[in-house]
Parts: structure tokens; C-alpha cells; sequence
């Protein structure tokens, strides 16, 4: 069945319509439009790379990259596809290589910047078969993928439009990514969780600030964070970007805020916990921010949740799957008790985290309910209609500013 | 194997057996209790493992941690209803000491949803430190390392 155009609700962006989590159609032009598009994804690391020849695997939404610290001490970035027929370049998910990148089907080598080095049997055997003299190695590289680098982390876009990535996001989101990422960072482990949603329904989770306290109990009831505490979204103007952050401490008194959040059913008064050891935490900072969750469009995440400092990056599996890759940092300078903080905190977060064990499986539920419902909207009403930077959490100014950024890439 | 050796690893079998099934009878207000009070409980990938990164997705430094694990499973977070089956095999001691035995098993993790929906949810290994007390044989130390780096939608009972 043809389906029809898909026309934006006349409210905005405070409806968005569920044909969106589920359209096969609207999901290859997104992979096209915003993954393909003028858009800086997270690659690496750029320390995760030392050496020359250190290489790893990722992906721009669908699409396989290969990141390498090339001989000349830069980092690169290539599609992993082989020039020749296609084939997978890097099998491995990362690894370090003496003599470049060599296809396995063919034995085709490229140097660390994606150059076609060499081609086996070019010459052909005895004077027979081989290449035509017309083949022209240097027009037949990888792919090469821009790169840029902010803070340590390592971008990648395959569009020659997408400004400077300082350009990109701007000074307000830059500042608050160089809050978090002060010193040379560490990789402490990583996880991944498989979601069984549209990439879109976690972007959206993590952009919505008015759900923190209501669906993670653990939250709530530890007086980790609640919507009393003094606290705010930062939003880039076009909306793309963003970034929550929280005051510790008690915001408003602890009676006022119980009395708030009396009848909701987050919050269990007489919960204490037995070891509260893993949440002893420092003001590493020194700016009384406890909480700060900052994303970059379309799929990048920071999060500090006191000194738990993780990476996520949200990777489109199809309409209906998400890949959600979370890597956790310290920093070199961090003393033994730093890094034993940072590990006690990441109970907080990942697949089996305190705090956002929830996330993995919400958007699943939206996924299942809108089955049907896929002419109908949500409702994005909290704090107004717009998408401008406010001083409370009880807003979603933040999700707003994502569908004006998607629907301008995407134009609808 | 001499006859207190065939002792020692039926006792171990019998350890293992009960720890799968505390976890797959809904029983987990029990779980702590096979741990001493200091232990270390630590789920990570093979990735992780094999890289020495010490990040754990689970990370308890006490039973008290774990005693707080049950009680925010059963009364703070959100998740379906699920069951788990735990298959635990190749129970091998691979270091005899004094006070402690090294203990390496595999396991199988089939999770069932409320629908039905089953799938195998975790493969790995636990490599132990096993203590023996008064009240029988305790893990002091557990780290679980599942094969897979993915996590199918969220990691809420314990392994």
C-alpha cells in the first residue's frame, strides 16, 4: 500500500506524530538525510588511538567506519568498505596493523589514510590477465570521512558541508562538554544495550528532563535528583543540541520537596540503603553541578552523573532497533579513590544501572503501544511551545529542539 | 581424585546448584547470602576482562551493596516481570589454597519474558574465590564474564 506524504502536525513541535518511530521509508531517509548528512557523529577517543597503525571500528547510523592514528600522527577516518567489490576492510572491532589495511577478499592494501597501495596480481600471471593499464590505483581509495576534534573526542561527518564541529555546536554546548572533559581521558570499560526501538524514542529520553525523577525511582527516593533541585536545560538555538544540569544539595527544603513529590509513586520515604558507600562523591568540578546530560544531534551523548563521566553513543539498527554503546571514562590524573568512585557510580548507569535500567526498556513500551496508533501524536507541552533555554527541569523545551532539528533535515 | 576431593567438588556442585536456584525461584532476598560480608561481585564483558578495563556493570564491594541491590529490584526500579534459568557447568577448581578455592564454571542464561518471549540472555563464565565458613562453603569473590559485550534491553536480576 502507497503510503502518504507524511504532513507535521499544525501545533509543531509540540506534537510528533508516531508514524515517525516506525516508517521504513521515513528511516532510510533519516539514515541518508541526518546519518549521511551534514551531521557530526562520535567516532573515538582520540587517545583510545596512541600509536601509529592503532585502528578501530564504528559507525556513521548504518554505515561501517574505520578510524586509524595514521603515520603521520593524525587520526583518519575511511568507510569500512573495500573500493574493489565492497567487502568488510577491518573485521576486527579494533586492533593495531604494521603494514596498513588489507582487504581479505582480495588482498587489496590501503595505507592508514585509506590510499590504494597496492592491488594483488595488477600485473596479472605470464603477462596474462591483470589490471588494464588504464586502472588508476589513486581513484579507487576508501571513503574518506572528515574528521574533527573537540575535547579529546573525535567526529566524523561524510558531508564536505557540515561546518567546524566548534561551529557545529556552538559555544554554549561547547563550554559545557569542555566542563566535563578537563583532563586526558581514560576508558574504564564498555557495555552496550540492544533497544528494541527507534533510535529516535532514546534520543528523546535522554533530551527529556521531565521524566528523570518520575520514572527512575532510585532517583527520587535517595534525593539524587528531583524537579526541586535547583536546575536547567541549555538549548542550542536551532535546537539540535543540548544539555540538563542539576545543583546538588536540597534545591528547596527537604519538607517542601517531599510534599511535591508526595503522591507520586517514585518516591518511597522509608527506603534507605544499607551500603550508601557508592554514592560518596566529590565536587571534581567545583561548580556545584551534580547532574549535566548533554547531547549532540543526531545520536551523541555526555553524561555526568556526579563522577560517573560516560560516553553514549545511540547507533540506528532499523526502524525498530537500537544499538545504545555507553563508554566509561576517568581521566589519567585520577587517584586510586577517584577510580574506585567512578566504578561504585557506575551502578548508577548502563544496561543494569539504578537510575537508568528504565531507559532501556521505556522506549520498547512506546515502540508496542503505538502499534496502530501510528496516524496519532504525543503531546510535548511542558514548559511552553518553544524550544529556548530555561532555568527548570519541568519542561520539555529540550525534546522540542530536537524535532525542529529533525524536521529541518529532514524537511517536514 | 581421592575420596575428600570427590567430597570437596560435590559440595561445590551442590553451591553452584543452590546459587542458580535462589536466582531462578524469585528467591533473591536470598542471593546475598551466599557471599561474606566483604566480598566483591562484579559483572563485566570478556572485552572488558581480556582489555584488564575494571569497570563492572554490576559492582559490589560489600553484601550490603548486594542487600541493596534486591531491595531497589524489589521496591525502586522498573522492569517486566522475568525469569531467569541459570545452566552452571564445568565447575573446575583452578587453585587450591589455603584459605581459598580459584572456582571457574560456565554458565547459560535463558530469560522468559511475561508474554513468553525467551531468549538466551547471557553466556559467560564465573571465575570465583570460594571460602569455606562454619555454615559451609561462600563466594568471597565473583566476577561474571559474560561472552557478549550486548545486553539485550536492561540487566535487572542478578547473575
Amino acid at each position: 500500500m502507497e503510503q502518504q506524504a507524511l504532513t507535521w502536525p499544525k501545533e509543531g513541535n509540540a506534537r510528533v506524530p508516531y508514524r515517525v518511530f516506525v516508517d521504513p521509508d521515513l528511516y532510510q531517509t533519516e539514515l541518508d538525510r541526518i546519518f549521511l548528512g551534514a551531521n557530526w557523529q562520535y567516532l573515538a577517543l582520540a587517545n583510545e588511538l596512541p600509536e601509529p597503525g592503532d585502528y578501530k571500528t564504528s559507525f556513521l547510523g548504518e554505515t561501517p567506519i574505520i578510524v586509524t592514528r595514521g603515520d603521520d600522527g593524525e587520526i583518519h577516518a575511511m568507510v569500512n568498505r573495500c573500493a574493489h567489490r565492497g567487502n568488510l576492510v577491518c573485521l576486527k572491532a579494533r586492533g593495531h596493523t604494521t603494514d596498513g589495511l588489507t582487504c581479505v577478499y582480495h588482498s587489496w592494501r590501503y595505507d592508514l589514510s585509506g590510499n590504494l597501495q597496492s592491488v594483488a596480481f595488477r600485473r596479472g600471471v605470464g603477462g596474462k590477465g591483470g589490471m588494464p593499464d588504464s586502472f588508476r590505483p589513486e581513484a579507487h581509495g576508501l571513503q574518506r570521512v572528515r574528521t574533527d576534534q573537540f575535547a579529546g573526542l573525535v567526529f566524523g561527518t561524510l558531508s564536505p558541508e557540515a561546518p567546524p564541529f566548534s561551529d557545529y555546536i556552538g559555544n554554549l554546548i561547547g563550554s559545557h562538554i569542555g566542563r566535563v572533559m578537563r583532563g586526558k581521558p581514560k576508558i574504564l570499560g564498555t557495555t552496550s544495550q540492544i533497544l528494541h526501538n527507534n533510535w529516535k524514542l532514546y534520543f528523546e529520553n535522554v533530551k527529556d528532563t521531565y521524566h528523570a525523577s518520575l520514572l527512575h525511582s532510585f532517583f527520587t527516593t535517595f534525593r539524587v535528583s528531583r524537579l526541586t533541585n535547583k536546575g536547567g536545560v541549555g538549548i542550542a538555538d536551532n535546537g539540535a543540541h543540548h544539555f540538563s544540569y542539576t545543583y546538588g544539595g536540597q534545591g528547596a527544603d527537604q519538607a517542601t520537596s517531599d510534599a511535591a513529590y508526595a503522591n507520586i509513586q517514585s518516591l518511597h520515604a522509608d527506603y534507605r540503603l544499607e551500603d550508601p558507600r557508592f554514592l560518596d562523591s566529590v565536587d571534581e568540578i567545583g561548580d556545584g553541578i551534580t547532574i549535566q546530560i548533554l547531547s549532540v544531534f543526531p545520536n551523541f551523548v555526555l553524561q555526568q552523573i556526579h563522577n560517573s563521566i560516560v560516553l553514549r553513543l545511540v547507533l540506528p539498527k532499523g526502524p525498530d532497533k537500537t544499538e545504545l554503546q555507553w563508554t566509561y571514562i576517568g581521566f589519567e590524573d585520577d587517584d586510586a579513590a577517584m577510580t574506585e568512585r567512578r566504578l561504585q557510580q557506575a551502578n548508577l548507569v548502563g544496561p543494569a544501572g539504578y537510575v537508568s535500567m528504565e531507559d532501556g526498556a521505556v522506549g520498547g513500551f512506546i515502540q508496542r503501544a503505538i502499534k496502530g496508533g501510528e496516524a496519532e501524536c504525543s503531546v510535548l507541552e511542558m514548559g511552553g511551545f518553544d524550544h529556548a533555554s530555561q532555568d527548570t527541569r519541568t519542561t520539555e523545551a529540550s525534546v522540542r529542539g530536537f524535532w525542529q532539528a529533525y524536521r529541518q533535515t529532514m524537511g517536514l | 581424585m581421592n575420596l575428600p576431593e570427590i567430597a570437596r567438588q560435590l559440595e561445590l556442585e551442590n553451591l553452584y546448584s543452590d546459587y542458580a536456584a535462589c536466582l531462578d525461584s524469585d528467591a533473591i532476598e536470598h542471593w546475598p547470602d551466599f557471599f561474606v560480608e566483604d566480598c566483591l561481585y562484579r559483572i563485566t564483558s570478556a572485552e572488558n576482562y581480556e582489555a584488564d578495563l575494571p569497570l563492572g556493570l554490576i559492582y559490589a564491594t560489600s553484601r550490603a551493596m548486594l542487600k541493596d541491590r534486591v531491595s531497589a529490584l524489589r521496591r525502586a526500579n522498573i522492569y517486566e516481570p522475568q525469569r531467569y534459568r541459570h545452566l552452571i557447568a564445568n565447575i573446575r577448581i583452578q587453585r587450591d589454597d589455603v584459605d581459598a578455592l580459584e572456582v571457574a564454571a560456565n554458565f547459560l542464561v535463558v530469560r522468559t519474558m511475561q508474554d513468553g518471549d525467551m531468549t538466551l540472555f547471557a553466556a559467560g563464565r564465573y571465575l570465583d574465590s570460594v571460602v569455606r565458613g562454619v555454615a559451609g562453603w561462600h563466594f568471597a569473590k565473583k566476577t561474571v564474564i559474560l561472552d557478549s559485550r550486548q545486553i539485550d534491553t536492561l540487566l535487572a536480576l542478578p547473575l
